[in-house]
């Protein structure tokens, strides 16, 4: 059976010409790239190209570049170095609906002492910009907000919120790992001293990832050891993933302009005929500023979990936002904070596509949808006569 | 993905007895919206107290359903003596066994239960006697004394793997803590 893959957010494809890239540095070209030999070298010349690529795709100066293993050490040695930074500053700003990388590290500093404020979101799952401005004082070491949300794609406005940072004089870290790609970041506009993107969210191997550090921001290292990374990030580089990760930026530059329009024609004609063929869905997320590959929907009176377990039958592979598939209990806390009703938050699922999407495969997940949902509401006592009881 | 046995597929993409039973004489409701998954079962009972239908109507995770569709498989054919008897072992055991985290579904299922017996038999189950302790889903501290006396649960977590107490807020963890203190110590 044909996969049809549409969980993108989570993690995509690695791409054949990024795993063509990658390949001699697994075999013959495995030196070091720190050695004083050429052998060594010629790797370190790899790694150099790759920064470039990396701070190309954000229009960052490639010494802003340090590279890092997952997503989550971005955000906690972002975090951590902020922190380190601003030694003096007891409260730190970040939203309701994080990923849990910055989540449950700020669940541990405010059980360290921090003070932290945890802006709310509205039913749209837009930022509470009036509460997030007010709670910006001189104590505020570090904000950190993600660019766009995994769950429902919707975009925060990191450009408005960064002037009013800068002029505060509060470091700020964005979670971009799930823009990075899909729409133009561009650190020479927007004011943010660090920004993390993932390899695995843009067609690059799992296990490497980067952290954009500010010229000028002195960032003590997380992972303390050897002198890589200018002394900013210990620990031999993975070199040729972090090969992979480069020609992956370099790729996912190329495929920006395609991503907001064939991508996003296949997003909006998913969600449109969801939506029509299928009574009481909704889409959960501000439909203004989404992402262009992102479809989080509802469906009234029936539960996630079951509905991807039979979309699974049919090769489709999505996500949802209900509890039941992570082992906690409740509808997750994204669409918690957006106060999306139980009565669609349990059967919310996420679809998220990337270049490798067709129209042909959108057809096929209508065709699934519709009879899926059916089945699970004939059985279900909260739906009787085509509505909600 | 859950590590589901076939059994528990099978008996969730093909459910058996599903639906309303238009002549049953005894209907058992448990869970809510809110709580993520609810079981209505349907019982006809004929007048020597032997259960000859049973249907379901559930709205939640696979795990769910196939407890659904097993305890109806179960109880047909049961006199209502015997089918008092079922335990959400029971149901867990016609699977081949549940996940952990989903074992609250074949309780689910030995609730749902309990209330149609006591529906046909014309008696109020008291709706939920005790204090109740975990607010996010109204589970009591008598209920969960009962799970623990029942299936010899050790952990809060494990309370949370059978009752779903203390699985969303979290701040009765340490309340199901005494409680389980408490409880062993009687034992």
């Amino acid at each position: 059976m044909d996969i049809v893959y549409v969980d993108n957010n989570a993690t995509t494809r690695v791409a054949d010409e990024v795993i063509e890239e990658m390949l001699p540095f697994y075999g013959q070209f495995y030196g070091n790239p720190s050695s004083m030999h050429t052998f060594g070298g010629s790797v370190g010349k790899k790694v150099k190209e790759a920064r470039q690529r990396v701070a190309d795709l954000i229009h960052a100066d490639p010494e802003e570049i340090i590279f890092t293993s997952c997503g989550t050490e971005s955000d906690n040695t972002a975090i951590h170095a902020a922190l380190l930074a601003r030694p003096d500053r007891k409260h730190i700003i970040t939203s309701k609906v994080e990923h849990p990388a910055v989540d449950n590290y700020f669940k541990v500093l405010e059980k360290q002492g921090y003070r932290v404020t945890w802006v709310d979101v509205d039913k749209h799952g837009r930022l509470d910009l009036e509460q997030l401005y007010k709670s910006m004082t001189d104590d505020t070491a570090v904000i950190s907000l993600m660019w766009a949300n995994n769950e429902t794609g919707v975009i925060f406005p990191i450009e408005e919120i960064t002037a009013k940072s800068r002029e505060k004089d509060i470091l700020f870290h964005t979670d971009a790992v799930q823009a990075a790609g899909k729409v133009t970041i561009d650190v020479s506009r927007v004011a943010v001293d660090m920004l993390s993107i993932s390899g695995h969210k843009i067609h690059a191997p799992k296990g490497v990832a980067a952290l954009y550090v500010r010229k000028g921001f002195k960032l003590s290292p997380y992972m303390i050891g050897g002198h890589q990374e200018k002394g900013r990030r210990g620990g031999t580089e993975n070199t040729a993933a972090i090969i992979g990760l480069g020609k992956a930026c370099e790729l996912a530059g190329h495929h920006l302009d395609e991503m907001n329009t064939r991508v996003r024609e296949l997003r909006d004609y998913l969600e449109k005929e969801l939506l029509e063929k299928i009574p009481a869905s909704s889409v959960n997320g501000d439909p203004e500023h989404r992402l262009p590959n992102t479809l989080s929907i509802g469906f009234d009176a029936v539960e996630g979990e079951s509905i991807l377990l039979m979309l699974d039958r049919e090769g489709i592979c999505a996500s949802s936002g209900s509890a039941c598939t992570s082992g906690s209990l409740e509808p997750s806390h994204v669409l918690m904070a957006m106060e999306v009703p139980f009565k669609s938050a349990h059967g919310s699922i996420r679809f998220s596509l990337s270049c490798y999407n067709t129209r042909e495969e959108m057809d096929h997940i209508v065709n699934a949808m519709v009879p899926t949902i059916q089945r699970l509401r004939d059985m279900s006592p909260f739906w009787k006569d085509g509505k909600m009881v | 993905m859950w590590d589901y046995t076939d059994k528990v597929k099978e008996h969730f993409l093909n459910p058996k007895n599903v639906g309303e039973l238009k002549d049953a004489n005894a209907v058992g409701e448990t869970g809510s919206l809110s709580c993520g998954d609810a079981l209505k079962l349907f019982l006809k009972v004929n007048d020597s107290g032997r259960i000859v239908d049973a249907t379901f109507m559930t709205f939640g995770c696979a795990s769910a359903v196939a407890s659904s569709s097993a305890l109806t498989e179960i109880i047909k054919g049961m006199t209502l003596e015997d089918a008092e008897k079922i335990t959400n072992d029971d149901i867990s055991d016609f699977l081949g066994g549940l996940p952990k985290e989903k074992m609250h579904c074949s309780v689910m299922g030995q609730q749902a239960l309990k209330k149609a017996i006591a529906d046909y038999k014309g008696i109020q189950i008291m709706e939920k006697p005790g204090e109740v302790v975990c607010e996010c889903f109204n589970i009591t501290d008598l209920e969960i004394i009962e799970a623990i006396r029942d299936n010899g649960l050790e952990s809060s977590d494990e309370v949370t793997n059978y009752l779903k107490a203390g699985g969303g807020c979290g701040n009765c963890l340490e309340r199901i803590d005494e409680i389980i203190e408490t409880a062993v110590a009687e034992n």
